[in-house]
């Protein structure tokens, strides 16, 4: 597994160019306490810039629809299905734009997609490690010849990213992977970001893409709400988001700081250190119980139909 | 080895065939809900589980989850928490009513096991629980399928010896005359297969010793993984600390999950006994059931206590009391359990048959109804998002449930489960 996403990265890096010449020294995730590692791959959206022609979402669909089994939606206007119109992230659409209106004149486009954790709750929770972080770019990718089909990571992730395909016999889970395992490959970027006609995505690693939000939040600081969102939510993620209006109009939740992962394999960890807890308990147990079982023997010999309390 | 002969001799003492009819109408009529719940499981392996169920996106687990599995193993905790007092605290004298407890016990959790796969949306791929290189040992999820698969093992095995008994015992009447009465009907040759029979038979008699021999060692087992699955059926909702409700998402949901299996499983032990004697005209076991009922409030006393100063800890007592949506769930729930153990702290009422079920089932429901909240009542994804199970998911519940109890129903009549009657002398003819 690290091999071949490390073969991957270089073949990723050769393509990407300047932006992603490999850097062997960092290559290795740190540990999740080791705070947020920036030269993972990720993408930022600006709002601002977004013009809500929803190509993107085409193109998503375009490269990503075969991989992934994803259908076309139908509205309930459209009889003649002439648009794919989803209303929200589902088994079908990995990626969506939304345009919210608080009033006439003040508005945002906002897109939805995995937010790709530094330290992902889905990837926490799996049973089967069929979501997976790769540890040299970060992208959260999900594997369904492993899935089981849980949902424990729709119940896990506290953005709601990860859709199920509710109506098919044979279905999975859908999420945004970066177009890993599609077009990231042959172009070295994602296809969202490719087609954005005004560059309200970029992608790239998550280092440049910090440096450049900062770079536009202090020439314009009129234009942003001052806040990068992502740079520090559940641990940082790897998609950042500028907006013009606050985060929680765009339907993004507001989140602490600390990752919920941290907080349940801590616990989860404390348990079962070792399994030493497990077998201990078990020792312990049956040497009571054969104690008991021994202690018992005298009495079984002559045991009349009186029970007693011992 | 005289250790082992312990168990067995007991076992053959203290436990009876119930003898009845099987096909009585109740048992038409939990066949046509399971039939029914069967037929609808068709329906959604045909056509996803979105055909049958509310579930969505926001609440990926529904009543299938909450109930089936989070409580329906909790209220299969009975074989685990008699179990406990029998081999752990030594009070031998309920050993009778632990084959019933662990009948049940098994048909609870293999039926969870079921409504896993009904519920998992790629189960062709489960078979990576036993794959090492996919284990992901910091999934709470691993743990608890690990354990649950285990323990439906052992509870197999646990069961085993009545089976065993019952095979030693029989002389295979009614088999005969079935054959008799289709003689080279079906191309059968009734001696071969009578022949075959007593093989089994010599088996059983050859096997049953050497299953003593290490049962203890199977029941500690037995013990040991509910402790831990149980305990990480809390540890599942760690994790969704931004959308479980405050009253109910902490740190201690492990041992408060633990802790109301066990008194769950109590009055669940005490209800089934009390229905079982009802149902199947038998005496009631009013001296063991008084016993159990002792254990309940003290159980009760220590969950009520850890909720309620984590509560107090964490700043969430207000919360508790406003009266809102979720403080109403958290005060009913909280209301069963507690109404319920103080009623059983008079010694009187302990006594009473009519008192220990109402008592047992009050701490059923409010133990039931906390693990309800955690699971769905006070979890929120945020807005929008909205379920209620469909007849049909409902229908789905309802059917597996049906089965649990017609095969409990069918197996007591079939190997010797029941404490056996004092003073009531069957007739000892078998009519197998």
């Amino acid at each position: 597994m690290g091999g071949k996403s490390r073969r991957d990265f270089l073949k990723l890096a050769g393509l990407a160019g300047a932006g992603l010449v490999a850097a062997p020294a960092l290559a290795v995730a740190g540990s999740s306490t080791a705070g947020p590692n920036d030269e993972e791959l990720g993408m930022l959206y600006d709002a601002t810039r977004c013009v809500g022609c929803k190509a993107c979402m085409a193109a998503c669909k375009r490269v990503n629809g075969d991989y992934n089994a994803l259908a076309y939606e139908q509205a309930q206007f459209d009889p003649d299905k002439l648009w794919d119109a989803p209303e929200d992230l589902t088994g079908s659409t990995r990626t969506i734009i939304k345009l919210f209106k608080e009033s006439p004149k003040e508005w945002s486009y906002v897109k939805y997609s995995c937010m790709h954790c530094q330290k992902p709750s889905c990837v926490s929770v799996c049973p089967v490690a069929a979501m997976v972080k790769d540890k040299i770019t970060g992208i959260v990718d999900y594997k369904k010849n492993a899935c089981i089909g849980c949902r424990y990571c729709q119940v896990a992730c506290a953005y709601n990213i990860p859709k199920f395909q509710w109506d098919k016999a044979l279905p999975q889970i859908v999420k945004c992977d970066l177009c890993k395992n599609t077009f990231l490959k042959s172009n070295g970027t994602s296809a969202c970001a490719d087609v954005c006609p005004t560059s309200a995505i970029l992608f790239g690693k998550r280092k440049e893409l910090l440096t450049e939000a900062k770079k536009r939040l202090t020439e314009h600081p009129k234009q942003y709400v001052n806040h990068i969102y992502g740079e520090h939510e559940l641990g940082g993620t790897n998609h950042l988001y500028l907006a013009a209006l606050p985060i929680k109009t765009l339907g993004l939740p507001e989140l602490q700081k600390d990752a919920p992962a941290e907080f349940s394999e801590k616990i989860q960890h404390t348990i079962y250190k070792g399994f030493i807890a497990p077998v201990a308990l078990y020792g312990t147990l049956c040497f009571i119980a054969i104690r008991n079982m021994k202690k018992q023997e005298p009495d079984d010999q002559n045991k009349g139909d009186q029970p007693h309390e011992p | 080895m005289t250790r082992t002969r312990g168990i067995n001799r007991m076992s053959h003492d203290e436990f009876q065939v119930h003898r009845a009819k099987i096909l009585t109408p109740s048992f038409w009529v939990l066949l046509t809900l399971t039939l029914i719940g069967f037929a609808l499981i068709a329906v959604r392996f045909i056509w996803g589980i979105g055909a049958v169920s509310n579930m969505n996106d926001g609440y990926p687990w529904g009543i299938w989850i909450t109930y089936d599995v989070a409580t329906g193993t909790a209220i299969a905790c009975g074989g685990y928490a008699v179990a406990i007092l029998v081999y752990i605290r030594n009070k031998m004298h309920y050993h009778p009513l632990i084959r019933s407890a662990v009948l049940t016990s098994l048909f609870g959790y293999g039926l969870a096991g079921l409504s896993v796969m009904v519920d998992v949306g790629r189960p062709w791929n489960a078979y990576n629980f036993f794959i090492p290189s996919q284990w992901q040992i910091n999934s709470a999820m691993f743990e608890v399928a690990l354990c649950v698969m285990a323990y439906t093992t052992v509870l197999a095995i646990e069961f085993l010896p009545a089976v065993l008994s019952r095979l030693q015992q029989t002389n295979w009447n009614s088999a005969r005359a079935f054959l008799d009465k289709h003689h080279g009907r079906f191309g059968l040759d009734t001696e071969i297969i009578l022949a075959k029979f007593e093989k089994l038979r010599q088996w059983a008699l050859w096997v049953q010793p050497k299953l003593d021999k290490v049962l203890i060692f199977i029941i500690v087992l037995g013990i040991t993984l509910p402790t831990m699955h149980q305990s990480s059926l809390g540890s599942l909702m760690l994790i969704a600390s931004t959308k479980l409700h405050p009253l109910w998402h902490t740190g201690f949901l492990p041992l408060l999950f633990l802790i109301n299996c066990l008194f769950i499983g109590y009055s669940i032990a005490i209800l089934e006994s009390i229905i079982s004697s009802y149902a199947f005209k038998r005496p009631f076991e009013s001296e063991q059931l008084t016993g159990l009922a002792s254990i309940t409030p003290y159980l009760t006393t220590i969950w009520l206590s850890v909720m309620v100063g984590d509560l107090i800890w964490r700043g969430q007592l207000g919360n508790a009391l406003s009266l809102d949506f979720y403080s109403g769930f958290f005060l009913l729930e909280f209301g069963l359990v507690a109404s319920g153990s103080i009623i059983l702290l008079f010694r009187r009422n302990r006594q009473s048959m009519r008192w220990l079920f109402v008592t047992a089932v009050l701490i059923v429901l409010g133990g039931a109804l906390y693990r309800f909240n955690v699971y769905l009542i006070g979890f929120n994804p945020g807005q929008g998002w909205r379920y209620f199970p469909s007849l049909a998911e409902l229908m789905i519940t309802v059917g597996i449930v049906a089965f649990e109890i017609l095969a409990y129903k069918v197996l007591v009549k079939l190997f010797p489960v029941l404490p056996r009657l004092h003073g009531h002398e069957e007739p000892t003819a078998v009519k197998a």
